[in-house]
């Protein structure tokens, strides 16, 4: 399959419909179904919902574009909906909280190898090892208050195993943002790729703060809140590499351009037969409203849509595989760095006394959640009872124990 | 503050507190009828037309030995569905970890608020945590034997998974009171006792007496803690 984006029609705007029923249609199973099935759905909400985000704000500063975005939004919003519907019920948030993990490692790894920008391969391989450090708190939690092995979902395509810690991902914002791609001479691909991420890393953030709050444990409430942290840092982080220069229509185009190539992604590797159908359609949906977009730009700005879109050729499709060789190179290699304005330093050469210093200790001062449900922990099949001889709880250490 | 039961306060969620309201609310209801007439049955056809175009919740994997057959000593299973015994089997495993863990926060409610006269001691729950982590660590042994992966959630592990959400939930929240936490482990209890009794009958069926036998004492100490914690529900009402 070949996409050009500058002359495939798609579908149009007016035959791009749904039914209630369409929107709740039977989901994948979150037991027999491919793990990157559930990454794809989640992330394709992500990029979904990134869709609307935009759409929304700029509705707020262009009157002129407003019912042109409202038209577009509504035909997103469904389709957001419809992916993130795909979802099934027996999948509880915090095993969807591991889903949204693995899109984390897997695409931003995958992102990372391809990406032709030297500077921001590296932003991505320093977002990535934190996430990687999630992933390990969560399946912690997940095993620790519940008794459940998060492998069950990451169908050991994923590693568990400590990352740069999350305690020390901290940081003041004068340390979040980064250098952007340059508009004019950055190749489409960057510009794919700084979308998607920020799409992802938003979703996630807003997922965790959702969800948090529903869950009971006192520390797995903590860690919800202080990774939802580190996530509205990610989003900082990705939307600062992108050039704020672009114009808003420019942004829209690149909009639309990525989820065609999410869609085309998700076409070229969704094992699930149903859901590749889903895929299928809305790679044309997306076209459709990609050259809606495209004849908007060239109308208002007077410009070629090819000065944004190159020269319509789609690069090649994120690769939805392991990355745990990568992973774990860049885990040896970049474990220690933090960053210190734009620039990744050796976690031990930053400023005394720094701004993010003094905020990371402000915040764990009365402890910190991240540290404490993973103390200790070793990911084994089945969980880490599984390599406990039959034994007795752990005694508390509080004082003051009232007594029978 | 009463650690066995709820006590008089501000609770606003009935219509007797906000009467004057209430009747004003209830006065729209005249005002404005229902637009459609019918009733909650159009959910239940909705319910009905969904459950026949849905795919299972999942499946069981084949045994690891890859030659096709769960087996024991050289033996396969006998009975119509060696599959359904490891669904089981894997089910009571993942409820038995969690169970662990159920009974680890208990432990917590009991280090933070204290017991209650005819309530558990430490010592008592600290051995129900033991028994629910022998069995789990029993089943992961017998799966194994059986040609089963013990790491896989089954189908029937994963809904019991979904149905026992709740009573964690209960039992990590910070505001519930000892009694209350109980009464999510007479829950767990409750099933626990029935899927031992089930499991042994499949075992028998299934012409693994020895595994029966193990079964059997498992259910007898799962009798053990749901007596315990009947008495010791009872005993926080003044039972």
């Amino acid at each position: 399959m070949t996409i050009d984006l500058l002359r495939d029609k798609g579908t149009s705007l007016d035959n791009q419909r749904f039914t209630w029923k369409e929107l709740a249609q039977p989901t994948y199973s979150k037991l027999d179904d491919d793990a990157f099935t559930r990454v794809r759905v989640i992330l394709m909400n992500g990029i979904e919902n990134e869709a609307l985000r935009f759409g929304h704000a700029c509705a707020r500063m262009n009157r002129e574009l407003q019912l042109h975005l409202a038209r577009v939004r509504r035909i997103e919003q469904h389709q957001a909906t419809l992916v993130n519907w795909l979802n099934p019920p027996d999948q509880s948030p915090l095993e969807t909280t591991i889903g949204y993990e693995q899109v984390a490692i897997e695409v931003t790894a995958a992102i990372a190898l391809k990406e032709p920008n030297p500077y921001l391969a590296q932003v991505y391989r320093f977002g990535l090892l934190e996430d990687f450090d999630h992933m390990y708190r969560y399946s912690a939690l997940m095993d620790r208050v519940e008794g459940k092995d998060a492998n069950n979902l990451l169908q050991s395509y994923t590693d568990i195993l400590p990352g740069r810690p999350t305690a020390v991902e901290h940081r003041d914002p004068c340390d979040e943002l980064r250098i952007p791609y340059d508009r004019a001479t950055a190749q489409l691909i960057t510009k794919l790729h700084a979308n998607t991420l920020m799409a992802g890393e938003h979703q996630t953030h807003d997922y965790y703060m959702n969800i948090g709050p529903t869950y009971p444990d006192p520390t797995g409430r903590q860690l919800y809140a202080e990774i939802a942290s580190i996530e509205e840092q990610h989003v900082t982080q990705y939307e600062s590499i992108i050039d704020a220069s672009e114009s808003w229509l420019e942004k829209w185009l690149l909009h639309e351009a990525t989820e065609v190539y999410n869609y085309y992604s998700c076409v070229q590797s969704e094992s699930n037969r149903r859901i590749k159908a889903v895929w299928e359609r809305f790679l044309d949906y997306e076209l459709g409203q990609l050259r809606y977009v495209a004849d908007l730009f060239e109308m208002f700005e007077k410009r070629d849509a090819a000065e944004v879109l190159g020269d319509g050729k789609l690069p090649a499709p994120i690769e939805y595989v392991s990355h745990r060789d990568f992973v774990r190179e860049t885990l040896r290699n970049e474990v220690h760095l933090t960053a210190v304005g734009t620039e990744f330093v050796p976690f031990d050469s930053q400023p005394e006394g720094s701004l993010s210093q003094s905020y990371r200790e402000q915040m764990n001062a009365e402890g910190s959640p991240s540290e404490r449900v993973a103390r200790g922990y070793s990911w084994a099949p089945g969980g880490e009872l599984s390599q406990q001889k039959p034994r007795t709880a752990p005694q508390a250490v509080l004082p003051n124990q009232p007594s029978n | 503050m009463s650690n066995t039961h709820a006590e008089l306060g501000m609770n606003r969620t009935g219509v007797a507190t906000s009467p004057l309201l209430t009747k004003d609310m209830i006065k729209g209801t005249s005002e404005f009828p229902p637009p459609a007439m019918g009733d909650e049955r159009a959910i239940a056809d909705e319910r009905v037309r969904y459950a026949r175009g849905s795919d299972p919740v999942g499946s069981v994997p084949p045994p690891v030995t890859g030659k096709g057959m769960f087996k024991t000593a050289g033996t396969a299973l006998k009975g119509e569905s060696p599959t359904q015994l490891i669904d089981k089997l894997g089910e009571r495993l993942a409820f038995e970890r969690t169970g662990t863990r159920l009974y680890e926060a208990l432990l917590s409610k009991y280090d933070a608020l204290g017991g209650f006269p005819g309530g558990p001691s430490r010592d008592d729950i600290q051995q129900i945590v033991a028994d629910e982590h022998s069995h789990f660590a029993m089943l992961t042994e017998v799966l194994t034997q059986l040609g089963a992966d013990p790491t896989v959630q089954t189908p029937s592990a994963d809904l019991q998974a979904t149905m026992s959400k709740g009573l964690l939930e209960v039992i990590t929240d910070p505001r519930t009171t000892l009694p209350q936490s109980l009464e999510a482990a007479l829950v767990a209890e409750l099933s626990d006792n029935d899927c031992w009794l089930a499991l042994q009958e499949l075992a028998m069926n299934a012409g693994e007496q020895q595994l029966a036998q193990r079964f059997g004492e498992a259910l007898a100490t799962e009798e053990t803690h749901l007596a315990s914690v009947r008495g010791w529900i009872a005993a926080s009402q003044g039972r």
